[in-house]
Parts: structure tokens; C-alpha cells; sequence
């Protein structure tokens, strides 16, 4: 039998499996909301609100929380289809679609603390 | 002993089960750029009223409709799969000695969805 | 006057093929009569040279999976008429090697088989007498103690199809058979298949195994259990221990 390395899986699998309840959950209606209700007139998020939203502490942790999320869970599944598709996956790879999803996670953060409070 | 070994290529191709499976894995795309698209959007509030106010102009685009719309499907598509395999997922779930079926798991999960995302959308509507 | 179903079955002699090819029979048919029957008529009255394994007849023996219009089913519990009027196709299982005509090698499931110590492991064996186990112990691993080892769950896993190496449904959900067994004490030397890269991590959830499973063992959910078995066990390993 091939050498039994444990595998680093569960960090990225944890990641996902947040990302994937939480877009579960609210990804719809928040997609909703952004894509139809705000373009058809029926929410008025204006850049007051937004900026509100984003000073407080809680909006701030909604907004990381969602953006980081909804990356890690995307791109683990992305790595994962690109391995479907029978393309040969390595760490490489694994390291691109993850670093892309811890960067735009700290840019989220960046530009959280940015707004201030 | 000269075995044959078939070769892989294009097997989602040849069993709905499999088509349906890659349509759920797509979710995924739409669910990235989707984070992008708020991710650009914090990035315009931070630069201020102005730059934001084109960011929610944008949302109205032929453009951007079309993606939220797609979207929107796909990540529907990816909650229903997703609450439909939660149960196996877990170890067996207990009250006493009774076993919670599995219909009631995928049931609670589904409603906890449409509680949630509506009192989202009243809070949304609410504060804006 | 008998209906005729056309069944087309994949043909392959190493001794002569370099590739397989398909070869179609015209088979009469009752209403009660099985894939495998029908594969017997030929065998019996065509082509004595059609290789394909069965036993029981009753599915219970895991000898005779088939794919059958691209499906993994078990010969025996598969009927000529709910094709009729179409055309059957039979081929080997999938994402086997073919050893010859409609007959695989299992000795990769026969090794990971192996390698997940499937029996009960003990230090507590009763010196007279059985275990004892409620009915409650035995439901959390019944289901996964149904396995016949037929392997339609590896044909219809893309995931063991695109890689060989991964430990695949049917082993790892007798895996969860045994670690979930109150007299089995063997969970630790078992975690060690489980936590590897081909162990769980191999799975990305298509569930197919499931959906195709004859015995209602439902393996997808003994490998996704293990994903949070294994997680736990990566975390909280320095905690624990």
C-alpha cells in the first residue's frame, strides 16, 4: 500500500463546508437582493447605508465573513472540477485557487478597516 | 494477464446523474465571481459616495442582470443539493432512542433557509 | 410466439483483441427473465464463448454486476422487458480493468479491502459466551454490514475512475462498518486510511455510489461522516492524545 500521509484536507474542507452552508442559506437571497431588487427599485441601498453598515463592528463580520466564505468555498470546489475535467491537479495548483481566495479575503479586511468605524 | 483499462474522457458526459453532479460543481463559478462582485462593491464604498453610487448604477446593466440571473439559479441549485445531502453528512441524529429521519433534517434545514433569507430581505428593505 | 430483445455485450480476448468490441445477440425473452438469464441463454445456445461471472442468482452474492446502458446494476435483479422495445448494451463494470469479455480484475478493491482491517477488533472477547449489543448499537452500523462487495458503488464512482488509488466507496464504508461496531476497538488503527489523501479526501460527494448500491448500504454517507471524524481527529489530534 502506498505511503498513508495524512492529508491537509480538513483545513480547506472546513473552509468550504462554512462557505457552502452559509451560500446555502442566505447566497440566494443575498444574490437577490444585488442582482433584481436593488436594480429593479425595490431595496435603496444608498451609500449611506453601505457606509453605516460597513462601520459597524457586526456589518463589518457580516461582509468578511460572506466575502471570505463564498471565496474559499468556490475555489476548493474549483480545484476539485478542474481534477473532474481530468486535469492533473498538484499543490501548485492547490496553493493558486487558495491563495486567490486568503487574498481576497484580506483585501475584504483591508478595506474594512479602511472605512473605519 | 492483458487486462484493458478504458479510458476516462468525457465520462460526465454519459450518465444524467454525472451531468447534474458537474452543474452543481459550476456553482461554484458563479459563487467566486459573485464574491467579487461584492468584493468590487466594498472596494467602491471605501473610495467614497460618488465611485459607489456608479458601482450600484453598474448593478443595473444589461450585463450585470444577466450574471445575478444565472447566478441565482445555479446557487439555488447548489442550496437544494446541499440541504438534500446534509443528512449524510452527519452521524444518525437521536431524540431518545429514536432516530431523526432524514426528511426532517433536510426539511428544518430548507426552512431555516427561507426564515433566514427573509428576514434578510426585511432587513435589507428595512434599513435602506 | 416468444419477443426477441437485442443485447449487445462488450467482447474482449486478449488473445486476440487489442481494443474490445461489441457483439449483438438476439435473445427471446419472458417477462420474469433476467439480464443474466439472458446472458445465459446466450452463453447456452449462441456464443459458448461469452465470459461473465454470476453465482446466486439472487443478489446476494455480488458476482454479477454489469453496467447495462452505461448503469451498474446486478444481472439478476435486472429485467429484459423494462428495456423492451430498446436495445440492451452490457459491458464490464466500469473503471476496471477487463480481464476478458464481460468478467473484471478486483484485485485493487480485493487490496484496499485489505488495508481497512475489516473485522472486529477486540481486547474485551467474551471468554465464554457472545458480546452483548442493544439494538440501538446495532443500528448505527447495520446498514453498512448489508455490503455484498459487488462493486457497482466503484463503477459508478468517477472519483475512483479517475484515480485508482483512492480507497473508494465499498471499502470505506465497511471501514465505518467496523469503527462503528460497539465491540470494535479498532478505530485508531483504522483512522490512518481514512485521514490520507486517497482515504475520505478522495470524495467530493457525487453520491452515484449510493444511488446504484443494491443493498441500501448507502456508502456516501459512511465516507462523508468520516470527513468530520477525520477533521475532528486533525484538529483536536494533540488534544486528545
Amino acid at each position: 500500500m502506498e505511503a498513508l500521509k495524512r492529508s491537509n484536507k480538513p483545513i480547506f474542507w472546513s473552509l468550504f463546508g462554512a462557505g457552502g452552508m452559509l451560500s446555502a442559506l442566505i447566497g440566494p437571497m443575498l444574490i437577490f437582493i444585488t442582482g433584481i431588487a436593488m436594480p429593479l427599485g425595490m431595496v435603496n441601498f444608498s451609500y449611506e447605508r453601505a457606509a453605516a453598515f460597513a462601520q459597524n463592528g457586526f456589518g463589518k463580520a457580516a461582509i468578511l465573513l460572506v466575502i471570505s466564505l463564498f471565496l474559499f468555498h468556490g475555489v476548493h470546489r474549483m480545484y476539485h472540477c478542474v481534477h473532474d475535467f481530468g486535469v492533473h491537479v498538484g499543490p501548485g495548483l492547490k496553493a493558486a485557487f487558495h491563495g486567490f481566495a486568503a487574498l481576497g479575503t484580506l483585501a475584504a479586511g483591508w478595506l474594512l478597516l479602511s472605512i473605519g468605524v | 494477464m492483458r487486462t484493458y483499462t478504458r479510458p476516462m474522457a468525457g465520462w460526465w458526459r454519459r450518465n444524467p446523474f454525472y451531468l447534474w453532479y458537474m452543474l452543481r460543481e459550476a456553482s461554484c463559478v458563479f459563487i467566486t465571481i459573485y464574491a467579487l462582485v461584492l468584493l468590487t462593491g466594498l472596494f467602491r464604498l471605501a473610495q467614497g459616495k460618488e465611485s459607489f453610487d456608479r458601482w450600484l448604477e453598474s448593478l443595473a446593466s444589461p450585463v450585470s442582470i444577466a450574471f445575478h440571473a444565472i447566478a441565482l439559479l445555479l446557487v439555488l441549485y447548489h442550496a437544494w443539493t446541499w440541504f438534500k445531502v446534509m443528512p449524510r453528512t452527519m452521524p444518525f441524529v437521536r431524540i431518545g432512542k429514536r432516530r431523526v429521519p432524514d426528511g426532517f433534517i433536510v426539511s428544518f434545514a430548507f426552512a431555516s433557509s427561507v426564515v433566514l433569507s427573509g428576514a434578510l430581505f426585511i432587513a435589507v428593505w428595512w434599513f435602506s | 410466439m416468444k419477443r426477441t430483445i437485442q443485447v449487445e455485450c462488450l467482447r474482449y480476448h486478449p488473445e486476440t483483441d487489442a481494443a474490445p468490441r461489441y457483439q449483438t445477440y438476439e435473445v427471446p425473452f419472458s417477462d420474469d427473465m433476467s439480464v443474466l438469464q439472458g446472458l445465459q441463454y446466450i452463453k447456452d445456445q449462441l456464443d459458448g464463448s461469452l465470459t461473465f461471472r454470476w453465482s446466486c442468482r439472487m443478489a446476494i452474492c455480488g458476482s454479477c454486476g454489469q453496467m447495462v446502458n452505461g448503469v451498474p446494476v446486478l444481472g439478476c435483479e435486472t429485467f429484459l422487458r423494462d428495456y423492451y422495445p430498446g436495445k440492451l448494451r452490457v459491458e464490464p463494470l466500469n473503471h476496471f480493468p477487463i480481464v476478458r469479455d464481460l468478467a473484471i480484475d478486483q484485485t485493487d478493491f480485493l487490496k484496499k479491502l485489505e488495508s481497512v482491517k475489516p473485522y472486529v477488533i477486540s481486547s474485551n472477547v467474551p471468554q465464554q459466551g457472545t458480546f452483548v449489543q442493544t439494538p440501538r448499537q446495532m443500528e448505527d452500523y447495520y446498514q453498512y454490514s448489508q455490503c455484498i462487495n459487488c462493486l457497482l458503488c466503484y463503477a459508478a464512482c468517477p472519483q475512483y475512475g479517475l484515480n485508482s488509488s483512492f480507497t473508494g466507496p465499498g471499502a470505506l464504508a465497511l471501514l465505518h462498518r467496523y469503527n462503528a461496531d460497539s465491540r470494535d476497538e479498532g478505530k485508531s488503527e483504522r483512522m490512518k486510511v481514512v485521514n490520507a489523501e486517497d482515504g475520505v479526501w478522495g470524495c467530493t460527494l457525487v453520491g452515484y455510489c449510493s444511488e446504484v448500491c443494491p443493498k441500501g448500504v448507502d456508502p456516501a454517507r459512511a465516507v462523508n461522516q468520516n470527513k468530520i471524524n477525520s477533521t475532528k481527529d486533525y484538529f483536536f489530534r494533540f488534544w486528545l492524545k
